[in-house]
Formats: C-alpha cells, sequence, structure tokens
C-alpha cells in the first residue's frame, strides 16, 4: 500500500437507486470529454460541406426572410408600430437554438445506446453536449442580430442587462423538457415519432412569427405557462429597449417551470440512464 | 488495499415476455388501448425483480440469472484472467463492475479510475482524423486532455502510423485502424484496468506488442481484469484467475491452475454422463441408457477438443429384452441453439434384426475438422422401428469444448476476428493460376 492509494477516489456500484439527481461533479470530471464530444459533433457536421459553419447564418437568415416575406409582407401581420423584420430576428434567433437543443436532448439516450453498451461515463455529458454544442451556431448567428440592429439604428439600454439571465434561461428550457424527454424515449419509441409533430407545431405556441400582445388578456395567464415564451419575450425585450418593456410576469413563470422540470427531470434521468443498457 | 470489491453480485435479464393471446374479437381492441400502460409495466418489468417472482418456480424459467451472487476481492496491483465458457457471465461481470449496467442485486466498490475495453475503437470517428481520434477515445475511456498530450507523442509512435495522423480514419486501411485504436488502449493509465477479449483482433505481431505493454501495466501496479479464450495470454499475463459457469465463480485461484482446470473441464462441462442405477437411466423395461461420452481415438473421455483431433460421441445402453428394432442416434447442437447434424446408427446388422439383451456400445464417429470453436450440446436419442415410438430422448445430455485456439485447425491464424458459422470444416482448397501473360495470349 503507498499513500498516494488513500486519495483515490471509490466508486460504491448499487442496484437502481429510487432517488438521487444527476451527479454533477462527476459530469464536472469528465469536462475534456465534453469538449470533444461538442467538437467532433460540430466537425462531423460541418466537415465536407462547402459552408461549413456558415450554415449557422444561412439557416436562421432564410427563416427570418421567409417569415418576414409571408407573414410580414403577404399576410401584412400588424407589429403595432414595431419593426416586424426586427421582431422576428430577435424570435427566430433564441429559437432555433432551444428547438435544436430540444430535438437533440431528446433523442440523445436513443441514438446513443450502442455506445452506452461499451463504455461508461456520466450519461448527463449527452445533454450537455446538446446544451452546449448548439451554442457555437448560436452565437456565429449573433452576427445577424448584430447585423439588423446597426442597420436599423436601434440603440441599447439598460435592459441589455438582463440578457445573462435570459440567456442561461434559453440554456435551461430546452434542457429542463429535454431531460424528460430523454428518459421516456427510451421506454416509448413513439416519442421519437411524435417529437418531430410536436416540434413543428411548438413555434406556434410561441411568439416567433408574431408578438404575444395578439394574446387577449385573461388567457395570458395560461400562455406564459409555455416556459418558452418568456425567453422569447425577454431575447426581445433585451434589445428593443424600454420601446419592448421587460414582461417579468413570463420570465419568473417560465423560470420557475422550468426549474421544476429541470429538478424533476434530472431525478428521473437518474435512474432510466442506468437501466437503459438492459431496456433498449 | 482492494482495488475491488464485489459483494453478493446478482445480474437478472427476462427472456422474452410472453403476450396473452386473443379470447374475443374485442380483445385486440382492448389491448391496443391498455397498450401505453403495458408498455410501461413491461418495460418495469426488464429490470426489476420482486421477491416472490424470484422464489416462485414459474417465472423462473424465463429470468436469466446471469450473474448468481457473486463475491470476490482484488488487491491492487493484480491481474485477474476471467476464464469460461460463453454465456458464463465473464462479460456480464465486467460491464457491471464498469458500470455499464447496473446489479440487479449487491454492491460493486472500485477504487480509482477505471478504464473498460469492451471493443476496439470505442468513440472513433471515421470523419475525424487520427490526432482527434486519438483524443476523442482516450477520453471517451476516461483520460484527462493534458494526459493525452503528455502521451500523444507515445501513442503515435506505438501505433506506427504518424504519416497519416492528420488524414481522417476513415482513408485508414483497416489494419491501421485497428493499430491506432490499440495504441490508445495501451496507453490509457487508470488504477483498474478491464479488459474483454479485444485482442481477438489485429495481427499476431501487433498483438504480442500489446500483450507486452499490457503485462508492463500489471507491473506498474495496476489492477487489471482480463477476459480471453486464448489460455497462453491469460496464463502470460495474469497472477490470478476466475473460473465462471453459469453465472458464479466457481474456482478462484492461481492463472495456471484456473486455466488447467478449464482445459480439463471434461469434469465440470458434463462431457461424460453415466448412469450407475439402472432404475433411474433413461429408458423403459426394454431398454436403458447407461452412459453417454465424448471420446477420443485412443478411447480417452475428453471434454476439451482439439479442432484438430477426431471424435466420437460414444453411447451404451442396456437391451433387457429381446424383440425391438433399435436404431440409437444422435444430434449435435452448436452453443446457440442449432441443430448442426443428426446421425443415426448404420450397422446393417441391426437394420432389421431385433437386438439381443445385453450391452452395447456404439460410438458414432465425427469427422475431425468440421466441428467450430465452441461448446457442443449432445441429444441422444433411442428409437424402435417396429413399435414407432422412442424409448428414450435425452436432450443435453452432455456437452463438450471444441478449441481451436490459434486458428490453426482452418488457417486462420491471421485472420481479425473468429470467423463466422455454426459449423467450422477445414475444407481443401485448390487454385488454379494463368499469369496475366497467357491471359492476354489465350484472349488473342
Amino acid at each position: 500500500m503507498n499513500e498516494a492509494d488513500i486519495d483515490l477516489p471509490e466508486t460504491r456500484i448499487v442496484p437502481v437507486a429510487s432517488w438521487g439527481g444527476i451527479d454533477l461533479r462527476e459530469v464536472f470530471e469528465y469536462r475534456d470529454l465534453l469538449y470533444f464530444m461538442i467538437w467532433r459533433g460540430l466537425k462531423v457536421q460541418y466537415a465536407q460541406s462547402i459552408g461549413g459553419l456558415a450554415w449557422a447564418l444561412i439557416q436562421p437568415a432564410m427563416q427570418i426572410i421567409l417569415f418576414a416575406v409571408v407573414f410580414g409582407g403577404l399576410l401584412g401581420l400588424d407589429a403595432d408600430g414595431r419593426n416586424y423584420f426586427l421582431l422576428v430576428t430577435l424570435a427566430v434567433i433564441p429559437w432555433s437554438y432551444m428547438s435544436s437543443t430540444l430535438d437533440g436532448t431528446s433523442q440523445c439516450l436513443v441514438t446513443n445506446s450502442a455506445l452506452m453498451a461499451k463504455v461508461y461515463f456520466p450519461r448527463a455529458t449527452f445533454l450537455l453536449i446538446q446544451v452546449f454544442g448548439n451554442l457555437v451556431p448560436f452565437l456565429v448567428s449573433q452576427v445577424i442580430t448584430i447585423a439588423v440592429m446597426f442597420y436599423y439604428q436601434v440603440p441599447l439600454t439598460s435592459q441589455i442587462f438582463l440578457l445573462p439571465v435570459v440567456l442561461l434561461l434559453m440554456m435551461l428550457v430546452p434542457l429542463s423538457i429535454g431531460v424528460w424527454l430523454a428518459s421516456l424515449a427510451i421506454r416509448f419509441r413513439d416519442f421519437r415519432i411524435a417529437m418531430g409533430m410536436v416540434m413543428r407545431m411548438l413555434i406556434y405556441t410561441v411568439p416567433v412569427m408574431y408578438q404575444s400582445d395578439k394574446i387577449p388578456d385573461d388567457l395570458r395567464q395560461w400562455y406564459i405557462l409555455n416556459p418558452f415564451v418568456g425567453v422569447i419575450e425577454g431575447f426581445r425585450a433585451c434589445f428593443l429597449g424600454y420601446d419592448y418593456p421587460i414582461q417579468w410576469d413570463s420570465l419568473l413563470t417560465s423560470a420557475v417551470i422550468t426549474s421544476v422540470l429541470l429538478i424533476s427531470g434530472s431525478v428521473y434521468f437518474r435512474r432510466m440512464e442506468r437501466v437503459i443498457v438492459d431496456v433498449i | 488495499m482492494k482495488a475491488l470489491k464485489v459483494e453478493n453480485v446478482s445480474k437478472l435479464y427476462r427472456l422474452g415476455n410472453s403476450t396473452d393471446l386473443d379470447d374475443t374479437s374485442a380483445n385486440p381492441v382492448v389491448r391496443l388501448l391498455k397498450r401505453p400502460l403495458n408498455n410501461l409495466r413491461k418495460y418495469r418489468s426488464l429490470y426489476r425483480f420482486s421477491d416472490e417472482e424470484l422464489n416462485s418456480s414459474e417465472s423462473r424459467k424465463d429470468i436469466l440469472w446471469a450473474l448468481n451472487d457473486v463475491s470476490f476481492e482484488v488487491d491492487s496491483g493484480e491481474v485477474i484472467g476471467l476464464v469460461g465458457a460463453n454465456g458464463a457471465g465473464k462479460s456480464t461481470l465486467l460491464k457491471v463492475i464498469s458500470r455499464i449496467t447496473p446489479p440487479t442485486r449487491g454492491i460493486c466498490t472500485t477504487r480509482g479510475r477505471l478504464s473498460c475495453l469492451i471493443e476496439v475503437g470505442t468513440g472513433f470517428h471515421p470523419e475525424l482524423t487520427g490526432r482527434e481520434n486519438i483524443y476523442m477515445s482516450s477520453t471517451i475511456l476516461g483520460m484527462r486532455k493534458r494526459e493525452v498530450d503528455a502521451k500523444f507523442d507515445e501513442i503515435v509512435d506505438f501505433s506506427g502510423v504518424e504519416k497519416f495522423i492528420d488524414t481522417p480514419v476513415k482513408r485508414y486501411s483497416s489494419g491501421m485502424a485497428v493499430r491506432l485504436a490499440f495504441a490508445v488502449m495501451a496507453h490509457l493509465e487508470p488504477e483498474i484496468l478491464v479488459v474483454d477479449e479485444v485482442l481477438a483482433v489485429g495481427d499476431v505481431e501487433f498483438q504480442r506488442k500489446c500483450l507486452n505493454k499490457m503485462s508492463n501495466v500489471g507491473k506498474d501496479g495496476k489492477t487489471v481484469l482480463f477476459v480471453s479464450h486464448n489460455m497462453a495470454a491469460i496464463t502470460r499475463l495474469c497472477d490470478r484467475g476466475f473460473l465462471m459457469k453459469g453465472g458464479r465463480i466457481i474456482q478462484d485461484g492461481s492463472a495456471a491452475d484456473i486455466v488447467h482446470s478449464h482445459v480439463t473441464a471434461g469434469s465440470l462441462t458434463t462431457s461424460w454422463r453415466e448412469w450407475l442405477d439402472i432404475a433411474e437411466a433413461p429408458g423403459d423395461d426394454s431398454v436403458r441408457l447407461r452412459r453417454v461420452g465424448i471420446v477420443t481415438e485412443s478411447g480417452v473421455a475428453a471434454g476439451m477438443i482439439n479442432a484438430h483431433d477426431q471424435i466420437g460421441i460414444q453411447m451404451v445402453f442396456d437391451v433387457l429384452e429381446e424383440g425391438q428394432v433399435l436404431n440409437p442416434y444422435v444430434t449435435v447442437i452448436s452453443e446457440t441453439g442449432i441443430d448442426l447434424f443428426s446421425s443415426i446408427d448404420a450397422d446393417k446388422r441391426y437394420e432389421s434384426e431385433f437386438r439381443k439383451p445385453g450391452r452395447y456400445t456404439v460410438t458414432a464417429w465425427v469427422p475431425k475438422g468440421l466441428l467450430a470453436a465452441g461448446t457442443h450440446y449432445v441429444r441422444a436419442v433411442m428409437r424402435s422401428v417396429k413399435r414407432q415410438y422412442r424409448p428414450f430422448t435425452e436432450r443435453d445430455v452432455i456437452s463438450f469444448n471444441v478449441l481451436d485456439p490459434e486458428g490453426e485447425a482452418i488457417g486462420a491464424g491471421w485472420w481479425e476476428g473468429r470467423p463466422g458459422g455454426v459449423i467450422r470444416p477445414s475444407l481443401n482448397w485448390t487454385t488454379e493460376y494463368i499469369s496475366a501473360e497467357m491471359l492476354i495470349e489465350g484472349q488473342l
């Protein structure tokens, strides 16, 4: 026995436990893996494409233009005196991040089951790959935000200081739902099919191509239960300034719902991640 | 200092769930409505086992005890070889220890970092370059980036692919990719290393290099758990061995002893069965089976058979009363449950003649170089021709192991991985060669 042995961490492997959340300390120990997995994901996605990371610009740009032309132009959706193009830009960019993160997290366990049968590392890494990996194209697409802000000469106000909070929420909202869906998708394969459909409809439940003012006041309390609403409204408020006041009700509701989903989901995930190899 | 402690670990799997059959036409509709709930129950039942269920005899047949109350302790620095037939629970044990699958009961405690090598090239992606894959694979197997940085040149050197290190792995030959993957594995520095049969691939020279590297790992005070069907590697690398059978560790001792028990496992893998008490022997008042066994040409009973050797399946039976035409026959079954072949006693004398009372010893000789390596089971049957019945049908009455460690019986010493197929006859190959020049002349 030598001195060094005493410091070695002990790992106890026990049958499937009923309670306990994701072990964040362990996830942190595997941070190098997280980094390389994100790198691998980006490299594989963008390798051998002509555009490379430019696709992170082209995709949201096309969507913004499409919405602006169809809803702003053809359908003449009323922007209440605000700039419709600006409104859509500030919604599409966080929405793209959230929808791809939700999509990725909800399927991460099923798609990686082969790897999980071969080697152990904290399964929550798969969730974080999505959360942080999707930040890269999101940050690249900020070029669009900055360009549009400059073009329309929108002055920044003190509301921009809320941005870190909104960004954190933007990362946590799809994670909190995805952690549940990832675990459920192990049991019910239908989730995968249903998800595609739900994802396409989800955009209509969020103020991306319209403004939430359109929602009648007495319905708003239900409307803001959708945690995505608070993020989109918050993102717009950060950039548009006093013209678009911060909606504390949706932001706080979103934060509360996200916390509840995240904590309960991580308990459930912790249980399912252990049995996935036997069940799948 | 204990590096690894396994206490009463059991791992259960549920075999195919039987589904209810429809009684009425309304049933499918009801079942459809109930499906989500049933699904939930079914998935739960895949990893949950109640005590009553385990004790009742009825449900036991669809529950597989992949590990059954396994306990042991390993000191740090020990190199352990796990030996046993396929399905003995070796891989399941490794998977529980490396946290890939949870135990159903019991506790494992590991001290220090553990890397588990179950396949070659875990985490490799064809789009990534050799350099990126070294980092990818190492971190998946539990190393930190700075540790890889420090070892990087050594890994590249070991793999011998330095020229292609910045080329995507999809452009590598399969041999190069395997060498790179091995190089990564050989340079992992966890406190505990778990290795499952990964050495079965790669060319012989490179395998030797890896074995040497791994035996050094053992000398560094690392704990190694090693599963292999390569008995030479086990004896050479391991200090201690476990012999596993039916989910239990049936022997714990020096590697040499374990390998010896495994190889001479005739006594363990019942390749010989005898009924001393005639009343308990299979059969009826007219004929009784007394003994079934595997014999070699020299007449010796054997449970481990070299693929080079000829073996015979021997049946001894007593005919108790005259008046029947009796034909014994045997079926050989592969470890995957496939009937490989059946053979009926071809002795002309007994095709239509009654057998006189007395003891008969019949041996069916199996051609050498026919069977694939692995466990084989024998079904021994007696057929009464005139009366159209079978006095006895003994399923899986004995089993025996065919060994072809180097693959030399089929000239597959260089083969990457084990050749497939349920049998592996050594065929006589012929080659006709016409030189390119002759071909052109012939066309003219």
